[in-house]
């Protein structure tokens, strides 16, 4: 019964969400306020039909109902309560109805919280994600069911993958759908803007937290990614530049941009255009990696299930969205530019410089990811773009990115001057240097360039973005929480600058060979394998080893590595076992019998490597304690809450 | 304003290359080799169980054989080691190993521990010869017919349905050109 409950459900949500988009975009161009009244309610009842499709599916899994088709192939009985439920997403079906719960999800927050914007405006909003939520919920009833029946009935499930069985991973696809579908916001308040032919400071002022927090999610959404395929690949490695990883980059680092975009508009009523423009490449390339991952274009670890038709239908869709907002955008932005320069060194020069870097590193990590397929097309041959070209295409832009923020951070709005808190960053750069090299020099035992490089930047990163909190402190002034979202978020890039440069200068990593009572040392630590001994848990078998370490004979860790092995699946995974202080990893992961009771081991130790995600969670925070502005809160004055009739597009243009 | 038309040009050709991604005829698991229907490259390389002895390919001219890429740090080479085992059962054709990349005597322990389908391992330390047949990864098998030509390659591991649909037709077909 559950599941034929779904797809009515899902069909109602479809219908809703057609109505949302009609009501919306039509109400607001006829000046029919009586219709647009109908997007708001229309709004919450595809919502509360989305949770009940989405409950329905929830509940299949959780009473192993193996007559649904998905869920006999994705669960098992064995599966622990927690995977049940986060086996839902684990493949293509059920994470598109997890999108749709997530679009709905954003569409009421938006309903609600946009009660205080022009009628037209939030109207043509929630029409515009009405578009995009009937265009995902006909995909997936179309193409991508998940409550198919399977008749007869499978006796058990076919298990969920067992590398998804993983805390981290279960819930990363949430987090970085949150990520991904709230650029939608941005996207529909830019085309919004664009269908009124009017785009003022107050737009910008009203997207810029909903940007914010979409950008914080994906923030750690991909940080969860990282550190699950860290410890639970085997490999050791934090980022591997594989398609999929790239499809959730590329839109964080137009939604970085954006965000940097959005302020030189709020502020200083400029850069229309272009804000414009990043806000649809946010959400275009979630789009886009969407497409990537589900229609088989490129190989990659990560791909569900391939099937030609989806592919075509998300292809078609793309085509619709992105076309249509580019479309849009060429025949209306052109009215929407205003007069208004900068100085050099200005604030605004320094976010232009950030924006164009971001931009041009998304760009390249587009042209990286879809290369081999351009190479086929003009029949060049079969290329793979491997980790070293993107390792440079990211680094060499970025220093001088982490350059502009270190300064950017003291300019000032307007004026080519920077302020007086500037003063000591440049000898607080050569202290950054010199205490760089000191920690290599005493620490690591040796220079290297990289290191050196890294920390240099990410120590004056983190000085500099003190230096404007701790002036306000001392001198007893008010710090809004924008300055010190943006001062916080900056210092998490400083910490990221410095995990990622130390680890990947200073990492060790060995693949050995280990008897029983037989050790191994690396960085000063040994590593004596002490026993390998049969455990059991609730669905696999597992071989766990008995790694003791020590240090100068003094005892650090024992570590327990598992080689598991999965009854349903047949198919065994290896468990790392890991210490964690705050200088570095020691990461122990078993390979395979070598015969005589031997064990290949991978044995690492990862300086720093902790602070790539720490520096991420810190760069969140600090876009959450942003969001949270007064300014953002204020309610918009009453006489912009008029109901608009059609304004005549250009007596409003350019009205910074 | 034409510069405002720019960002929908680059997303036609993004529309045009997603397209040609889609074509269902377009196989991404495809690698074609360089090689097939070229002269085998020959190599003469020590046995990995017996460094005094050479293993080469000149000596099978004349003779339809399987050249299997292989490495004991291959996890993929263990998934397909049983359907070699099976394979060499049936006495079709000779087997000749490449142990690629390697160590002697990891190599010697894996044949002893989990059985030895091949009729010679030719060792291949520093990898030349596998970049001589244009070796990708392992594992990877070759076909070469009697006139010591390269018939054909498969990439990924080995199984009986691969061994039964895509090599003994093959074998047929070059044993009855041979003939």
């Amino acid at each position: 019964m559950a599941p034929e409950l779904g797809i009515f459900a899902l069909i109602l949500a479809f219908i809703l969400s057609l109505s949302q988009a009609f009501f919306g975009l039509t109400g607001a161009w006829r000046g029919k306020p009586v219709w647009m009244a109908v997007a708001r309610p229309a709004v919450t009842g595809q919502f509360v039909f989305v949770v009940m499709a989405f409950s329905c599916l929830v509940y299949s899994f959780v009473n192993n109902d193996f007559s649904v088709l998905y869920v006999a192939r994705n669960s098992n009985s064995q599966l622990p309560l927690f995977y049940k439920v986060a086996a839902l997403w684990g493949a293509h079906e059920g994470s598109l109805l997890l999108w749709i719960l997530i679009l709905s999800i954003w569409s009421v927050a938006v309903a609600a919280f946009s009660r205080a914007l022009p009628l037209t405006f939030s109207s043509r909003v929630l029409g515009v994600m009405g578009l995009i939520s009937a265009g995902f919920m006909l995909f997936t009833l179309w193409t991508s069911s998940p409550f198919l029946r399977l008749i007869p009935a499978a006796q058990d499930g076919a298990d969920l993958n067992p590398v998804l069985q993983d805390f981290a991973l279960a819930i990363h696809p949430p987090m970085l759908y949150t990520g991904y579908v709230g650029f939608s916001v941005a996207f529909a308040f830019a085309c919004a803007a664009m269908l009124e032919g009017r785009l003022d400071q107050n737009w910008a002022k009203w997207t810029r937290p909903w940007t914010i927090f979409a950008w914080l999610f994906q923030t750690i959404g991909i940080a969860l990614g990282s550190w699950w395929a860290y410890y639970e690949l085997g490999w050791g490695g934090w980022w591997f530049w594989d398609p999929v990883e790239n499809a959730s980059f590329m839109p964080w680092l137009a939604g970085t941009a954006l965000i940097h975009s959005l302020s030189v508009t709020e502020k200083r009523g400029i850069f229309k255009s272009w804000t414009l423009l990043l806000a649809i490449f946010a959400f275009s390339l979630s789009l886009v990696g969407t497409f990537l991952v589900r229609s088989g274009v490129l190989v990659s670890v990560h791909s569900f299930a391939t099937d030609p038709t989806r592919g075509l239908y998300i292809l078609a869709f793309l085509v619709l969205t992105i076309g249509g907002s580019l479309t849009l955008y060429a025949w209306r932005a052109p009215k929407l530019y205003a007069a208004g320069g900068f100085e050099l060194f200005s604030r605004e020069f320094f976010l232009l410089v950030n924006n164009v870097i971001l931009a041009a590193v998304a760009a390249l990590v587009l042209w990286g990811t879809l290369s081999p397929l351009v190479y086929e097309l003009l029949g060049v041959g079969k290329i793979s773009v491997g980790p070293p070209v993107f390792a440079v295409m990211f680094l060499v832009p970025m220093l001088p990115l982490m350059v502009f923020m270190a300064i950017g951070m003291h300019s000032a709005w307007r004026r080519g001057k920077l302020t007086a808190t500037a003063k000591p960053l440049w000898w607080l750069a050569g202290a950054a240097v010199l205490l760089s090299a000191s920690i290599q020099g005493l620490v690591f035992g040796e220079l290297h360039w990289l290191g050196l490089i890294g920390f240099s930047f990410g120590f004056w990163i983190i000085f500099s973005a003190l230096l404007e909190p701790l002036r306000r402190l001392r001198q007893k002034q008010t710090l809004t929480a924008a300055l010190l979202g943006m001062c916080i978020a900056h210092l998490g890039v400083g910490m990221f600058a410095i995990g990622a440069s130390g680890v990947e200068s200073y990492k060790i990593e060995k693949d050995v060979s280990l008897k029983p009572g037989g050790s191994f040392r690396i960085a000063g630590y040994d590593f004596k394998f002490l026993s390998a001994a049969n455990v059991r848990g609730p669905n696999y078998d597992a071989v766990q080893a008995e790694v003791q370490v020590t240090r100068g004979g003094k005892a650090v860790t024992l570590l327990e590595p598992q080689k598991r092995h999965f009854w349903v699946q047949q198919t065994s995974n290896s468990k790392a076992a890991i210490s964690v202080n705050w200088a570095r990893d020691l990461f122990v992961a078993m390979g395979d019998p070598l015969g005589d009771n031997a064990w290949s081991m991978r044995i690492q130790y990862k300086p720093l490597v902790r602070y790539i995600w720490l520096g991420a969670i810190v760069m969140a925070l600090g876009g959450l304690i942003a969001a949270t502005d007064r300014r953002y809160r204020v309610k918009v004055p009453a006489a912009a809450q008029r109901l608009a009739t059609p304004p005549d597009p250009n007596a409003e243009l350019g009205s910074a | 304003m034409w510069k405002f038309l720019l960002p929908f040009a680059a997303f036609v050709a993004l529309v045009v290359l997603f397209a040609f991604g889609l074509n269902p005829s377009r196989d991404i698991h495809a690698l074609p080799s360089p090689l097939i229907g070229k002269p085998a490259p020959e190599f003469a390389l020590t046995d990995v169980l017996d460094p005094s002895r050479v293993v080469s390919n000149a000596t099978l001219k004349g003779q339809v054989y399987v050249l299997n890429v292989w490495g004991t740090w291959c996890v993929a080479c263990r998934q397909e080691h049983e359907a070699l085992l099976a394979i060499a059962q049936q006495h079709v054709v000779p087997i000749i190993g490449l142990d690629y990349m390697d160590e002697r005597e990891k190599a010697k322990q894996w044949l002893t521990q989990l059985g030895n389908p091949y009729n010679a391992v030719a060792f291949d330390t520093d990898g030349r010869t596998a970049i001589d047949w244009g070796v990708y990864g392992a594992p990877e098998t070759y076909l070469v017919d009697g006139k010591g030509r390269v018939i054909f390659k498969f990439i990924t591991p080995m199984t009986a349905e691969v061994w039964q649909h895509e090599f003994l037709p093959r074998i047929a077909a070059a044993r009855r050109e041979g003939a």
